[in-house]
């Protein structure tokens, strides 16, 4: 197919591709050397089940007394972790997490607590304490977990052992050991190497420990909070992601800060902007705009000068 | 003695079709039209030598593994190397960005220009994105649990787990790096092709009217 194109004809000047680049190369290099050495970069220590479980323990055996009765973040998420009915969030109609369905199944009583637990040898306590939970029906594991969650809910501090008296069953005994077991180190293994030996995903270790509030709390404490520009940030005091800030500005607006489909919403509408930001050349009025805006007389400056003389 | 006929073979025509699309005066001119003459022309080329000071200080890291730059002073170093080489990159790409955008870049046949060059910017995001997650400290701990947020309300989450290291270990050093490449490659041959887009007002005398086959 031939098309009639116009092809430049006027002047040209001498134009080295190639040395341009090399010089690029050397003082981003040099740039990069110079900023590294000057600024470094952040890494603020990882916590782990163990450092939370010694650092607040009662944050610990609240947490741990959630994903029991089936209320915490993870076992009320719905999709991709478990059929929680309705919670899946929408954009209108659309659930698109619904659509995407359970692709990384989690049961927080059996792989959070009692699976752990039920590894732990040579304790006659906690053995008797888990037949008893086995033994149950479904109805009287909730009555005591939930009884028990909101027991400690109450407590000063929601210390465990300022819970008042109660019928709790095995409840009690089971996240005692779980404290004691997350504080020795042995639930980051457990919860890691569930079935295998190498191992590389911490979905399950991360969404217990997001569930509590030692993580948001240290995250808080380094400005990363989702009310404080907190995608964008991080820790110390570094750029971050800065190209980030539309999308994190968002969050930060209603309806999007108040809304329970937020996180919907706000990636609906930067998909919509990302694909308005790729088709600009052909989106009426947007393409337009460098024309009524006069900064490529700036860009242009000698040339336009050389035509108007 | 008579010259070669010309190869019927895949090979062959992919060659002349080669030849055709960008002669080597094209590919590697040496001569540029007057009105290439301001400073934002040097953001393109300096996006791309950032590319590559990402690519040589991630590569470092990789030969390394994932928890050197935790324990050694050099390995830390070159984490440093590589956060600042990106966020130079990614700065560079935005004035380039934003420099092109006020051009009307797109003009003149140039719009796949202008599309692998947004794809690119989308796709550079993506990948630092999954760096953040693969740092192993309390960083990323907090961003892919926030993330996953987002992720999982698109649907995108239930194949795309930022809570899995593995996972974004080999899409940030393996599958993103390649896909950003290959983008700016078709980029630059497609700046290369069409040449550099003209001031859009011009003198008429600076032009010719040509039947170009596409």
């Amino acid at each position: 197919m031939t098309t009639g194109v116009t092809k430049w004809a006027g002047r040209t000047r001498e134009y080295d591709l190639v040395k341009e680049f090399v010089v690029a190369l050397v003082v981003v290099s040099v740039l990069t050397v110079a900023l590294a050495a000057v600024f470094s970069s952040p890494d603020e220590k990882q916590i782990t089940i163990s450092t939370w479980s010694r650092g607040a323990p009662n944050d610990f055996v609240l947490t741990a007394a959630t994903e029991l009765d089936g209320t915490s973040g993870t076992a009320t998420y719905g999709a991709p972790y478990n059929h929680t009915p309705d919670a899946a969030q929408k954009i209108g109609p659309v659930s698109l997490q619904h659509i995407a369905g359970v692709t990384h199944p989690i049961d927080t009583v059996a792989d959070f607590v009692v699976g752990p637990l039920t590894g732990v040898p040579a304790d006659a306590a906690l053995a008797a304490a888990l037949a008893q939970w086995q033994g149950a029906a479904a109805g009287q594991q909730q009555k005591w977990a939930s009884g028990y969650d909101d027991a400690l809910s109450k407590a000063t501090d929601n210390d465990p052992a300022q819970v008042k008296s109660g019928d709790y069953g095995p409840v009690p005994v089971m996240l005692t050991r779980l404290l004691t077991m997350a504080q020795s180190g042995g639930l980051d293994g457990a919860l890691l190497a569930q079935k295998q030996f190498f191992a590389t995903d911490y979905t399950k270790p991360l969404l217990f420990i997001a569930d509590g509030s030692y993580l948001e709390d240290r995250a808080r404490a380094q400005h990363l909070g989702g009310d404080q520009w907190g995608m964008m940030n991080e820790t110390g005091n570094y750029p971050g992601q800065a190209w980030l800030w539309l999308y994190t500005f968002w969050y930060q607006v209603k309806p999007f800060s108040t809304s329970g489909n937020a996180d919907a919403l706000v990636w609906g509408l930067m998909a919509l902007l990302s694909l308005a930001l790729v088709l600009v050349p052909f989106i009426p009025g947007v393409r337009s705009i460098p024309r009524w805006v006069p900064i490529h007389r700036l860009i242009w400056r000698d040339y336009y000068r050389g035509i108007r003389t | 003695m008579t010259a070669p006929a010309l190869s019927r073979t895949w090979t062959g025509r992919l060659r002349a079709r080669a030849e055709q699309a960008l002669p080597p005066e094209q590919l590697l001119p040496d001569h540029q039209p007057v009105y290439v003459a301001s400073w934002i022309y040097v953001f393109g080329v300096l996006t791309l030598a950032a590319f590559i000071v990402v690519l040589v200080s991630g590569g470092v890291l990789a030969l390394k593994g994932p928890q050197w730059w935790h324990r050694s002073s050099t390995g830390h170093y070159f984490n440093s190397l590589h956060l600042w080489s990106v966020e130079l990159f990614m700065a560079f790409m935005v004035i380039h960005l934003w420099g092109k955008f006020f051009m009307a870049a797109w003009r003149g046949r140039r719009a796949m220009t202008w599309i692998t060059g947004a794809v690119c910017f989308l796709g550079s995001i993506g990948t630092a994105f999954t760096g953040y997650l693969v740092q192993s400290n309390l960083d990323s701990q907090w961003i892919s649990t926030q993330a996953k947020d987002g992720l999982n309300s698109a649907g995108v989450g239930a194949f795309f787990n930022v809570l899995d290291f593995g996972q974004m270990l080999m899409w940030h050093i393996v599958l993103l790096p390649l896909v950003v490449g290959f983008v700016i490659g078709i980029h630059i041959l497609q700046v290369r092709r069409r040449g550099v887009v003209p001031p859009m007002e011009i003198d008429p005398r600076d032009l010719v009217a040509q039947n170009v086959t596409s």
